[in-house]
């Protein structure tokens, strides 16, 4: 039987429909961050610019970015929110990045949230004190390592300096790193900012503090922006063991302070989300001569072709055996798992906007499913996740992208190793494809005539479903309850609706099956009384 | 563990506040705006602010919270965001289209000093703000008071915008609820119901935060206390104010400006508070309590006498909002359960001085209002001397899990399990939910835990 079902959709008319809805400027604005695909000719998307206020955005901000995201998951570093009370609890516990710390003695401060809760008399006379004493509470009550400070916007305005704050705080206590961010949410148009903003602390106060990592095996490679959600680190910690290689650094999903000093000494970074780490990558690589590819663990092939990367990458024919054996086992199940799972979702449709990344790697498990994504676009990326890394020289830089401090690295003067030269590097390329310092983004992997759009709106969003219907939406949580009350099934891709790991071949699994249920779920089915329906008669009794 | 490195050990703390029993002001001017009917609430600040309070909302209700940003750039924190607020009216006017949008303040607004009332008359001039439609605000700073404060700003602004006295009084009896569950307020205005007072609830999330499944999403759904019952209050005879810290400045707002006269009562939680909610109710609206209201009342204390073997002497660490922890401990207290650690961020006079009372009899019994008020002091209590049950919100989770306590979940946020919008904890039938919850707590947990031979058929 033929199970194939693909709506034969023209999704060219859709910027006509939502511009004409907006104020003539914010609909002129809009047109430009919802384009046509075409991967053969790859149109320019307006990304990474302000958001128009009142749209309703699913946007956050740069403190977001930096503690909630990028520092947030490391689990031996006490993260003191310095400000009002609000910006600390609303990041207590709300991302889904598990913390495995095995041995009791071992530190783990992820349940805790730590904030100065700044009160008016701090506004007006300064925060420097109240964070000055909460930081000796902290080291009085706990002995941590690594103290992190994170600033919310009235830090800034009122011209709090965290890292005076922290230098001093430091003097104080030599034996715990102590470092600060200045991560006020005004600064830059999204999380976005936070994430460089992390990246710079983490290069500047943590990368190479310690030259002796942990080692088991004869290869080591750090996974950048990997942050744990559901577990996915933990299903790519079993892979990189079995295949028999080291993970010196995730960054930063159930990481320690180690991870993050001893990164430098791997071999290869492998980037899973380009946007919130890509700066680390490539200062990992200016400084210290660590290639970075990209690299994808979500989809059953994704996973498959970033560990053969790996193995051609060290050019080691016993390893390369071993990743090949490892596929094999793995993908019999997930092989089983997907036949099982397509019958009910061959054909289906899905939009997707979420992340940086994820609605460019999550298409690769809808199209294991048989789905067509017919629409995708990034909460916070920037053009060249949406273009490729070939369009940067051409991106403008604006007042918000200059007020993020940049950095300069150089060669380390001692350590700077590169592990491969160019020559190498080149016949990598030549003979396995593998792209260095390369992300082609998400537009070269999207259909011809998809719809692709940059910081989607709820209005956006509204039109999106009511015109395609597709059979599963994907965002985050603020609108999940808006998608499913227009009894549209809702797949959370921030936190997964609980469900996870969805990151290697297990975790492809999890999602085939999750999916599959999101297909066969009847309840919406319900949304009418029977008394609704048109064969009912209504009927009354008659009394005498 | 998961707390492992929560100890006994107390130090004197005067700046770092661990596991806060609070969150900031603009997250409740949010929720409150959600209880007017077509009401879109906005946040000026920084776009974070916005997103962490949907998210927050989204969690707890599981349903759709919409709200509007300014979306602070650093340029908007150094001029002002008069032009960022201007342009974000105009665009969800034309685009969202609601009747009234509620602008809350940020901790950033504030601070540098935006006057929304300047902002809001410029748009005004600007034509921005279509005939009939509202834009009202209140000032939420973030450094100042709790969720709760932002709860009650916005309500008073509510009153302050809206509250219109006429000649013409009418026989109504106005409601102002506190922070609760839109199944609370179902539970209070089905009890006014059956008494048959006539009343205006405000704000009122029924049919807003515990919307129907039926396959059309509505932005502004039907519940919600309309613009003109709002207007209304201020020819109502008298105010009844449930819960002190989110009702009372309104209630004394609506006393000045329309002469309403008001009363503040506890959130009507567990009998007592109940009972005092319907003797208020009767003498204000001149209406008897009907016997249907006795049977209730008399349903509950039979399921607590039938309980009480399990209830008495059981030792309580609750922590939330002043509004529900009185009305709460009084409940454990009436059931002669022993709350001994209470603790909640938001400061309040009101439970300070209430507390003492109500613990009277406990002499062992600690509590903490407002600053360093927090979940981790009270988890300290805990290390010291151990408790039989927790109250309160998801984050207890990980203290019960440590410490192997049984857990009743109350208040905000929960984000771990649903319902709470749908079954009440207020009135007699909302008591008899509440000691259910605390008795499958108490005995889950013993079936689980006990000896196998003490497993027993009958408890």
């Amino acid at each position: 039987m033929e199970k194939k079902n693909k709506k034969e959709l023209d999704l060219t008319n859709f910027t006509d429909e939502v511009v004409a809805a907006y104020p003539s400027k914010v609909g002129k604005k809009r047109a430009k961050s919802i384009v046509i695909n075409d991967p053969d000719a790859i149109p320019k998307i307006q990304a990474n610019i302000r958001t128009i206020p009142g749209i309703i955005t699913q946007r956050g901000c740069t403190y977001a970015g930096c503690k909630g995201v990028v520092l947030g998951p490391t689990r031996d570093i006490i993260n003191i929110t310095h400000g009002p009370i609000g910006c600390g609890y609303y990041s207590w516990l709300t991302r889904r990045n598990q913390t495995r710390a095995d041995k009791p003695e071992m530190e783990n401060y992820i349940p805790y949230a730590f904030s100065t809760d700044m009160q008016d008399s701090n506004i007006v006379f300064g925060g420097e004190e109240k964070l000055k004493q909460a930081i000796r509470e902290a080291h009085e009550l706990f002995h941590p390592k690594g103290i992190a400070i994170f600033s919310t916007c009235p830090v800034g305005l009122i011209g709090d300096d965290v890292h005076r704050v922290a230098r001093q705080m430091k003097e104080e206590f030599p034996e715990v790193n102590i470092f600060g961010f200045s991560c006020e949410g005004y600064r830059g148009v999204s999380q976005s900012a936070g994430h460089h903003i992390a990246n710079n602390g983490l290069y500047k106060n943590l990368i190479g503090n310690n030259d002796n990592p942990k080692r088991k095996h004869k290869y080591a490679v750090n996974v950048l922006g990997e942050y744990n959600i559901g577990g996915d680190a933990f299903v790519i910690e079993d892979l990189f063991e079995k295949i028999g290689v080291d993970i010196i650094a995730t960054m930063s999903g159930n990481s320690t302070l180690e991870q993050f000093e001893t990164a430098h000494t791997a071999d290869f970074s492998l980037v899973m989300c380009h946007r919130s780490i890509n700066y680390v990558a490539e200062m990992l690589e200016t400084s210290f001569g660590i290639p970075w590819a990209k690299a994808n663990f979500i989809g059953a092939d994704a996973t498959a072709k970033t560990l053969r990367k790996v193995g051609q990458y060290f050019g080691d024919q016993e390893l390369m055996d071993r990743i090949e054996v490892v596929i094999a086992e793995e993908m019999e199940t997930v092989n089983t798992a997907i036949t099982k799972a397509k019958a009910k979702t061959e054909g289906k449709t899905a939009m997707m906007f979420v992340g940086g990344s994820r609605a460019h790697h999550y298409q690769e498990l809808f199209t294991e499913l048989g789905m067509e994504v017919l629409v995708a676009g990034y909460e916070f990326g920037h053009r060249d996740d949406y273009e490729g890394r070939r369009v940067m020289p051409t991106i403008q830089i604006d007042a918000d992208s200059r007020n993020i401090e940049e950095i300069t690295v150089v060669p380390d003067p001692t350590r700077f190793n590169p592990r491969k030269s160019e020559e190498e590097l080149a016949q990598l390329k030549e003979a396995f494809d593998i792209e260095f310092n390369e992300y082609k983004g998400m537009m070269t992997d999207m259909k011809k005539g998809t719809l692709v759009i940059d910081d989607l709106s709820h209005f956006e969003m509204e039109k999106l479903i009511e015109l395609y219907k597709p059979d599963v939406f994907c965002a985050g949580i603020k609108e999940k309850y808006v998608v499913q009350k227009m009894g549209i099934p809702m797949k959370q891709l921030h936190n997964y609706d609980n469900g996870g790991p969805y990151a290697g071949f297990k975790g492809a699994i999890n999602f085939y099956k999750d999916i599959e249920m999101i297909a066969c779920s009847t309840i919406f089915k319900q949304m009418k009384a029977p008394w609704e329906s048109e064969e009912f008669v209504s009927a009354e009794y008659v009394f005498n | 563990m998961l707390l492992r490195h929560t100890t006994a050990f107390e130090i004197d703390r005067k700046a770092l506040t661990i596991n806060p029993a609070k969150t900031c002001q603009p997250v409740g001017a949010m929720f409150a705006a959600l209880g007017i009917h077509g009401c879109l609430p906005h946040s000026h600040g920084s776009q974070g602010c916005c997103s962490y309070h949907r998210s927050a909302l989204s969690r707890h209700f599981r349903e759709p919270i919409m709200a509007g940003t300014s979306s602070f750039s650093e340029g908007s924190s150094v001029f002002g965001g008069s032009a960022n607020l201007v342009q974000a009216i105009d665009t969800m006017f034309t685009v969202y289209k609601p009747e009234v949008i509620a602008v809350h303040t940020t901790c950033l607004s504030e601070t540098i000093g935006d006057d929304l009332v300047q902002i809001v008359s410029k748009a005004n001039e600007d034509g921005l703000v279509p005939e009939g439609k509202y834009v009202i605000h209140c000032n939420t700073p973030s450094y100042v008071g709790t969720h709760v404060t932002g709860y009650s700003n916005q309500v008073a602004a509510f009153v302050k915008f809206f509250s219109t006295a006429t000649p013409k009084k009418r026989n109504v009896i106005n409601i102002a609820a506190g922070w609760m569950e839109p199944s609370d307020m179902r539970e209070i205005k089905r009890l006014t119901t059956v008494m048959e007072a006539r009343t205006i609830m405000f704000p009122d999330m029924t049919d807003v935060l515990d919307a129907p499944l039926d396959g059309h999403y509505k932005m502004y759904p039907t519940g919600g206390t309309t613009i003109e019952d709002m207007k209304l209050t201020g020819d109502s005879k008298f105010t009844l104010g449930l819960g002190h810290s989110c009702t009372e400045d309104a209630c004394i707002k609506l006393d000045n400006k329309c002469k309403v006269k008001f009363e503040m009562l506890d959130i009507p939680i567990g009998f007592k508070a109940t009972d005092r909610f319907l003797m208020s109710l009767s003498r204000h609206a001149n209406v008897p309590i009907p016997q249907s209201l006795n049977d209730e009342r008399g349903r509950l204390i039979d399921l607590i006498s039938d309980s009480s073997k399990y209830l008495y002497g059981k030792r309580v660490a609750l922590w939330g909002d002043p509004d529900t922890l009185i009305p709460l401990v009084e409940f454990l207290v009436s059931m002669d359960m022993k709350p001994v650690y209470i603790v909640t961020g938001t400061p309040s006079k009101y439970f300070d001085t209430k507390m003492p009372e109500l613990l009277k009899d406990i002499p062992e019994a600690k509590f903490k209002s407002g600053e360093l008020a927090d979940m981790f002091r009270m988890h300290q209590w805990i290390k010291q001397e151990g408790v039989d049950l927790l109250i309160g919100n998801t984050y207890g989770k990980y203290i019960a899990r440590d410490e192997n306590t049984p857990f009743v979940r109350f208040g905000f946020p929960i984000a771990d399990r649903p319902g709470h919008n749908y079954f009440a904890k207020t009135g007699y039938d909302g008591g008899a939910n509440l000691v259910k919850q605390i008795m499958d707590a108490f005995l889950e947990h013993y079936d689980r835990t006990c000896l196998e031979e003490k497993v027993e058929f009958q408890l």
